[in-house]
């Protein structure tokens, strides 16, 4: 790797919401959460030192829950939102700490900022629109109207200039949104979950997008996501918010390969593949299966799994509708205690729950995580697909993630 | 019963007070107030004079272009009938001079009154302490005005007119106040972000998206300071009012018949002209 230049450095940037913010810092310093702060004091903690630096030309992603203060982070950066205490270096100057007017200046020149909701002015037409930052620093309009047309050729709204924002559709709003930005040629550009007010598909084309824009010109791009597909797409780096802490920060890969806690580490699972497949996509049918009918004992299931190698029975019944689960332990049991010739059902587990096939994974994880058996998948009718072990969950992770 | 309750014992002087105030103001402010005056002499005489000076039909080419632009061809069309009506009925000089007085009480309500309004809308503290001003001026009944504006600023048109300016001022601070505070805190964040000072943010932003607000803002106060301007005859302003007062008091139905008339033809065709205005900042 080459060289990096550190364009943004943040360091110990804090963020906390309420009158005389200062009585959170003595907790915080005595190790209490965003809860407890919370409830001593009626203090919200937005941001809790974060310290991260952006280098030049690459797409930054912030990560988080909802809640978790990417957009408090985010703000603080153009100080639309007043850091509590802590500094943000923009090429050595300490935004934080700059005065008025020359914060202004740095918000017409370096940066811009793109919003979820898009905030495009209603009152103006898109090319207005997309020349507004030139217009608030006074440009020409001959200039306005040259450069905020060049930046709508850009996102292939060319055509579009003289249209008002509400008469086109989300996704070319968000266009005009990013020309807007584009216009003022920043050195860096904020991103507020740009994409996320969008439909998947035009989310997807709107990453490409960016990616293409990035490619003609290098910019430097941070950019708030909550999924994870976006930000392992867009994201040359990525940071991982929890509760107004930073925990990690790194590329995709680094990130994959060592989540620094439990947190990331649900955050990378719980999104994809568990997203985008089904119970019933990773259902196994090697698992002993008994029919239940009059010929079949406690005796010769406990046979039947035994032969198998397996732990585990799945009782159904003649229309292989899943009634049961019996193991090898709860079988001996009913044998042992004498009563031969009981039902099958005598040996079945207890709180035995099922998954149906057409659940996400990411809703079936509770159930596989819970219990020492493979969770039994059925379908609309209770009919038995196949079972999901731990090991069967975690193979598949695996392979999606590498 | 209790002494407390007693009326005729304890009983609060009330009307002497507010003499006497007025009476302090009058002795004391009488020279302040007639500067007062001056600016909205000078804006009435202009605007009277020039209504007058103008031929009838430079007048109703005007309005009816200016109907037609904003609010269509049926409006165009009745006002041009309304005025040719008022014409007829032998008002048009009055006419003039009701609209001079109208279009004068605007002016100031709404130099004034706008920015009274954006201040409101920029602080809670100022927009609590006039809401119960602008409740006393909007509900005080008209001719209870007329009193202390005649001690203030004597009697005549002028006089008149403040007491319009008073009477139909809230409803344009109310609204410029609303329509600002209405604005999305997300487009005045992005207008932030990209580096509007706060008074870019105003003009840019939130005055304009605010305007169909403070349009109908304005058209209220035309409509108060339409009836207001009528009541003013009582003091001697002049216009409209009079021949409907002169009708009132020798009992002539047809005089004060026709002034009702004329001064509903124009309140129609006001309202329908501004509220046009208003859809059009709509967007
Ligand atoms: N103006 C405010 N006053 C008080 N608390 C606030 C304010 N803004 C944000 N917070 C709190 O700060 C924390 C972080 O909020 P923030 O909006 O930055 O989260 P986020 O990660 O952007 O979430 P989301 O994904 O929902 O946008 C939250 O607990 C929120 O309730
Ligand atoms: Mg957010």
């Amino acid at each position: 790797m080459d060289e990096k230049n550190a364009i943004v450095q943040v360091k110990n940037l804090y963020k906390i919401f309420g009158p005389n913010p200062e009585r959170a810092f003595s907790l915080i310093e005595q190790g209490k959460g965003k809860a407890e702060v919370f409830e001593e004091t009626g203090l919200t903690i937005g941001v809790k030192d974060a310290s991260f630096e952006v280098y030049e030309g690459e797409v930054f992603v912030v990560m988080g829950l909802s809640g978790s203060g990417k957009s408090t982070l985010v703000r603080m950066l153009n100080r639309l939102i007043e850091p509590t205490s802590g500094h943000v270096f923009l090429e050595g100057k300490d935004i934080a700490e700059m005065p008025m007017e020359e914060l202004i200046q740095i918000r017409r020149d370096k940066m811009c900022m793109v919003f979820q909701s898009f905030a495009l002015m209603p009152h103006m037409t898109v090319l207005q629109n997309a020349a507004f930052g030139l217009e608030v620093s006074g440009k020409s309009v001959k200039e306005r109207e040259e450069r905020g047309m060049k930046a709508l050729e850009q996102v292939g709204l060319g055509a579009n200039a003289h249209n008002y924002p509400k008469e086109l559709s989300g996704g070319m709003q968000q266009r005009v949104g990013l020309a807007r930005g584009l216009a003022v040629d920043p050195t860096i550009m904020l991103m507020d979950e740009a994409f996320s007010a969008l439909d998947p598909l035009i989310r997807t084309e709107m990453q490409d997008e960016l990616l293409k824009l990035q490619e003609q010109t290098q910019r430097t791009v941070i950019f708030i996501s909550h999924d994870l597909d976006e930000a392992m797409r867009i994201g040359d780096r990525i940071a991982m918010m929890e509760g107004g802490r930073i925990v990690q920060v790194g590329t995709p890969e680094e990130i994959l390969k060592n989540p620094a806690d439990e947190y990331v580490k649900a955050f990378f699972r719980g999104v994809d593949p568990t997203n985008v497949l089904y119970a019933g996509d990773i259902a196994s049918d090697k698992f002993v299966t008994i029919v239940d009918h009059k010929g079949e004992g406690l005796r010769t299931a406990l046979e039947k799994i035994n032969r198998a190698e397996r732990d585990y029975g799945y009782v159904l019944d003649r229309r292989h509708r899943f009634k049961g689960i019996v193991s090898i332990d709860s079988l001996k049991q009913v044998i042992d205690s004498g009563t031969e010739d009981a039902k099958l059902s005598k040996a079945f587990l207890d709180k035995v729950q099922t998954v149906k096939s057409s659940a996400h994974l990411q809703d079936a994880l509770p159930f596989i995580s819970d219990v020492p058996w493979p969770v039994p998948v059925v379908d609309e009718d209770n009919v038995y697909k196949g079972a999901i072990s731990k090991n069967i969950f975690l193979t598949t992770l695996h392979r999606k993630a590498e | 019963m209790p002494d407390i309750l007693n009326f005729d014992k304890f009983f609060l002087p009330v009307d002497t007070w507010i003499s006497a105030l007025v009476d302090w103001l009058v002795g004391n402010f009488r020279p302040q107030f007639q500067m007062i005056k001056w600016p909205v002499d000078i804006t009435l005489t202009g605007i009277d004079s020039f209504l007058n000076w103008l031929p009838p039909i430079i007048i109703l080419i005007f309005i009816v272009l200016f109907a037609w632009k904003f609010s269509g061809k049926a409006v165009a069309i009745f006002s041009l009938i309304s005025f040719l009506l008022i014409g007829y009925m032998g008002l048009w000089s009055e006419t003039m001079t009701t609209l001079a007085m109208v279009f004068s009480a605007v002016i100031f309500c709404i130099v004034v009154g706008i920015p009274l309004g954006i201040i409101a809308s920029r602080s809670d503290g100022f927009a609590a302490s006039i809401r119960p001003v602008l409740d006393t001026m909007q509900t005080t009944p008209a001719f209870v005005y007329l009193v202390p504006v005649v001690m203030l600023f004597s009697i005549g048109t002028v006089a008149g007119v403040i007491a319009t300016i008073v009477f139909s001022m809230p409803p344009i601070i109310r609204l410029t106040n609303l329509g600002i505070r209405q604005v999305h805190p997300e487009l005045i964040e992005a207008a932030l972000a990209f580096g509007c000072t706060p008074k870019q943010v105003l003009l840019k932003v939130q005055v304009p998206l605010a305007m169909p607000t403070i349009m109908a803002g304005l058209n209220q106060t035309i409509m108060l300071s339409l009836s207001m301007v009528v009541i003013a005859a009582l003091i001697g302003a002049g216009g409209l009012g009079v021949p409907v007062f002169q009708g009132l008091n020798s009992l002539q139905v047809g005089l004060a018949g026709i002034g009702g008339i004329s001064i509903v033809l124009m309140a129609m065709v006001l309202d329908r002209i501004t509220q046009s205005l208003g859809e059009l900042g709509k967007r």
